[in-house]
């Protein structure tokens, strides 16, 4: 294919993706550096209120927003260099609290609560996430054929349903009142709050993005199942394996690209941690590093959004994402050099 | 075919992986079975206390609402119909009706008739059919039911609206996507050269990012869009902020990198002679293209679109912050409910919405099972 077919082939894709990902990654590192605010004036106001004698009048010195001859807020933006990065990482802070091994204080810190929160989540779910979906699979394919159809049509159900409304099916068992709060406070005696502290929350959050991602890793790990190679199999009894070295040394091995691929995917997509928060309502005990963006963005009680720091605290999730795919570009690099 | 002795399962092992296999059946479908039970209760019952209060539901019974144990076997019966005209039925008359080359809006057409008739049939004719039933014969209700949450839901609160609203975004987010996409993915396919390779690296890469550095770019820009674009568009220049179609040209930017990875890799699997046999007859390279490759790509092109629906329907963090309260669609909408939740009612109302966003998808998968099962693999078995 010429250069010039192949470019008007791809053309409008580029320019979707120039446009609408690129370019916004540029600027978010730029407004990253500058902070736009409403330009103030020092007025001197007299307010006076009715008084027993008379009138008492006081006068303040107050910063108004400057207003334009629209009446709208006249807005000014300066270069502040790192400063949105430091109110977002608070890094005094952080290291008085480092420096005296006081983990709760730097737990009070946004970001780094954020930061904690979404590494665990990530690394907890890695395996779980392999694991149930390798089961799942193996399960199924020993299953008669008759019932594969309808596990794979319930196992899909999970997977496509609205992150956020999964998250909310799960939350509403759990509720004060919910069915399985009831079940557990009727099992134990005592009264039992899922939503109370951190750690109960986060093992829901846990089990819902298995429960969510798992059924993906099974439909995988179950196509690659098809494929494993029966007379190494039955070269594995001749020798003597047991049925778990047959798992271990034979049909491992085989299913191990798609194992790769399916961790690479939960990685990218477990740190973009997100839905859980809102739907759990979790904000007040456990956030995400992309919630701390969301939550910049969104308007205050003033109706303003914090553009500069969510875009601080943007970039600093960029970095994260970089070091996870850095050891995976320089595979696919060196594969593409191999290949030529 | 049976498997020779020596692979064959001992008794335990076929026993656990059974019991495993059901254990999962019931986690996975559990919580989305209890949401569609409580949806149709009373608030009292929606939250008893008794697992059997809540499916029998003995409060909504008591209100007069409820199922007979005719109304019970007509609707598992007619449940069970759609499910068998779903799977069976509609892949059949699709294949065997749509004209070759359009399959895409065969299925299409499909998957609307089969919602649009379950909803007709169900509250259009089972509905009143059973009551009459019920009212000549004189049986008793045995279960509880009751719709009033579906219909404060989508008559007093408007929730028809943010349907609309989604509709047209996930509509105009698959039609874009796809036909931005398979030029690119074709284009990809069959061009073996390193810019190639590195486009896909980069959209690789773009796959990664969250959303919300995203759209931390877009926010600034978009809210004053006005006054950007007014020295080149003059005063028609819009605000892009709470436009249905800014948002649909963010998702499809943001989709493009798994649709061009996952329609290229539908694209290798036709070979390339085919390609060559339509130059040599005199086509250009659109021409074959348009002509000979995309009426035999559609089983890929199906796939790709449903994912690229799922992304659309699902999205809460684009949706929620790009447009405003008078065009939102319907994921972000139910945080409103779930926002002022202070009564059950309030709760069981929220549930109901719930259940209204999941029933689509629920009718998806029942359709295009395969399709997406494909759509799983082809990205992970091929490459």
């Amino acid at each position: 294919m010429k250069f010039k077919t192949f470019a008007a082939f791809v053309a409008p894709s580029m320019f979707m993706m120039f446009l609408f990902i690129a370019a916004p990654l540029v600027s978010v590192f730029l407004q990253s550096f500058y902070l736009t605010q409403p330009v103030r004036v020092a007025t001197e106001i007299e307010t006076c209120t009715p008084g027993f004698t008379g009138q008492v009048c006081k006068t303040e010195t107050k910063f108004l927003p400057q207003l334009d001859e629209n009446g709208k807020v006249i807005t000014e933006t300066t270069f502040v260099g790192l400063e949105s990065y430091r109110n977002v990482v608070q890094p005094d802070h952080a290291w008085a609290a480092i420096s005296s091994f006081d983990w709760r204080g730097l737990m009070n810190i946004d970001f780094w609560k954020a930061l904690r929160f979404t590494l665990t989540f990530t690394l907890l779910t890695l395996p779980l996430v392999i694991g149930v979906g390798l089961a799942l699979a193996l399960a199924v394919n020993n299953a008669a054929r008759s019932i594969r159809g309808p596990v794979i049509f319930i196992s899909l159900l999970p997977f496509i349903i609205t992150p956020v409304i999964g998250a909310l099916s799960i939350r509403w068992l759990f509720v004060g009142d919910g069915i399985l709060t009831r079940l557990m406070e009727a099992y134990s005696g005592q009264d039992i709050a899922m939503f109370a502290q951190a750690w109960t929350i986060e093992l829901l959050m846990l089990f819902y993005r298995v429960w969510h991602v798992a059924p993906f890793a099974f439909v995988i790990f179950y196509a690659g199942l098809q494929t494993v190679n029966t007379d190494s199999l039955e070269a594995a009894v001749i020798d003597g394996a047991t049925r778990f070295e047959r798992l271990r040394y034979v049909i491992v091995p085989h299913l191990m690209p798609l194992i790769v691929f399916v961790a690479l995917i939960h990685l990218m997509d477990a740190y973009r941690v997100f839905e859980e928060v809102v739907g759990f309502r979790s904000q007040a005990h456990v956030i995400s590093l992309q919630w701390l963006t969301y939550d910049f963005l969104e308007p205050d009680d003033a109706g303003n959004r914090s553009i500069s720091r969510a875009s601080a605290s943007a970039m600093l999730t960029m970095i994260g994402i970089v070091i996870l795919l850095v050891p995976l570009l320089r595979k696919t690099w060196r594969d593409h050099k191999g290949a030529h | 075919m049976s498997a020779p002795k020596a692979l064959r399962q001992p008794a335990s092992l076929r026993l656990v992986s059974a019991a495993f296999l059901a254990f999962w059946c019931l986690i996975a479908a559990f919580p989305i079975f209890w949401i569609a039970v409580m949806s149709i209760k009373v608030p009292i019952d929606a939250f008893a206390a008794n697992p059997l209060d809540v499916i029998l539901g003995p409060l909504t019974k008591a209100q007069g609402d409820g199922l007979s144990l005719l109304g019970i076997v007509a609707w598992i019966g007619f449940l069970w119909l759609t499910f068998r005209v779903c799977t069976r039925l509609l892949p059949a008359l699709v294949s065997r009706h749509a004209p070759f080359g359009s399959a895409a809006l065969g299925w299409l057409i499909a998957a609307l008739a089969a919602g649009v008739l379950f909803v007709l049939l169900g509250f259009g004719v089972l509905v009143p059919l059973v009551r009459a039933l019920d009212g000549a014969l004189g049986l008793e209700p045995l279960i509880g039911l009751t719709t009033q949450h579906y219909q404060a839901v989508w008559v007093e609160n408007a929730f028809w609206r943010n349907f609309v609203n989604s509709m047209i975004v996930t509509g105009g987010v698959v039609t874009v996507s796809l036909t931005v996409g398979t030029l690119a993915g074709y284009g990809l396919a069959r061009s073996g050269s390193n810019l190639a390779f590195w486009i896909l690296i980069v959209a690789l890469v773009f796959r990664a990012l969250p959303h919300s550095v995203l759209v931390a770019g877009y926010l600034p820009v978009f809210i004053n869009s006005a006054e950007i674009l007014r020295p080149i568009l003059g005063d028609a220049a819009p605000t892009l902020y709470g436009q249905p179609l800014a948002v649909i040209a963010v998702l499809v930017a943001i989709n493009q990198p798994f649709t061009i990875w996952m329609l290229r890799s539908f694209f290798q699997n036709i070979p390339a002679d085919l390609d060559e046999a339509a130059r040599v007859d005199g086509c250009t390279h659109f021409q074959a293209f348009r002509w000979v490759i995309m009426p035999v790509m559609w089983p890929g092109v199906i796939t790709t679109g449903l994912f690229s629906f799922l992304l659309a329907y699902n999205d809460f963090l684009v949706t929620s912050l790009l447009l405003d309260a008078s065009n939102q669609t319907m994921v972000p909408a139910i945080a409103s409910y779930f926002n002022r939740e202070t009564t059950t009612t309030d709760q069981v109302e929220a549930v109901a919405a719930a259940v209204s966003i999941t029933a689509p998808l629920f009718l998806l998968v029942m359709v295009f099972q395969r399709q997406i099962v494909s759509g799983l693999t082809a990205g992970a078995v091929k490459g």
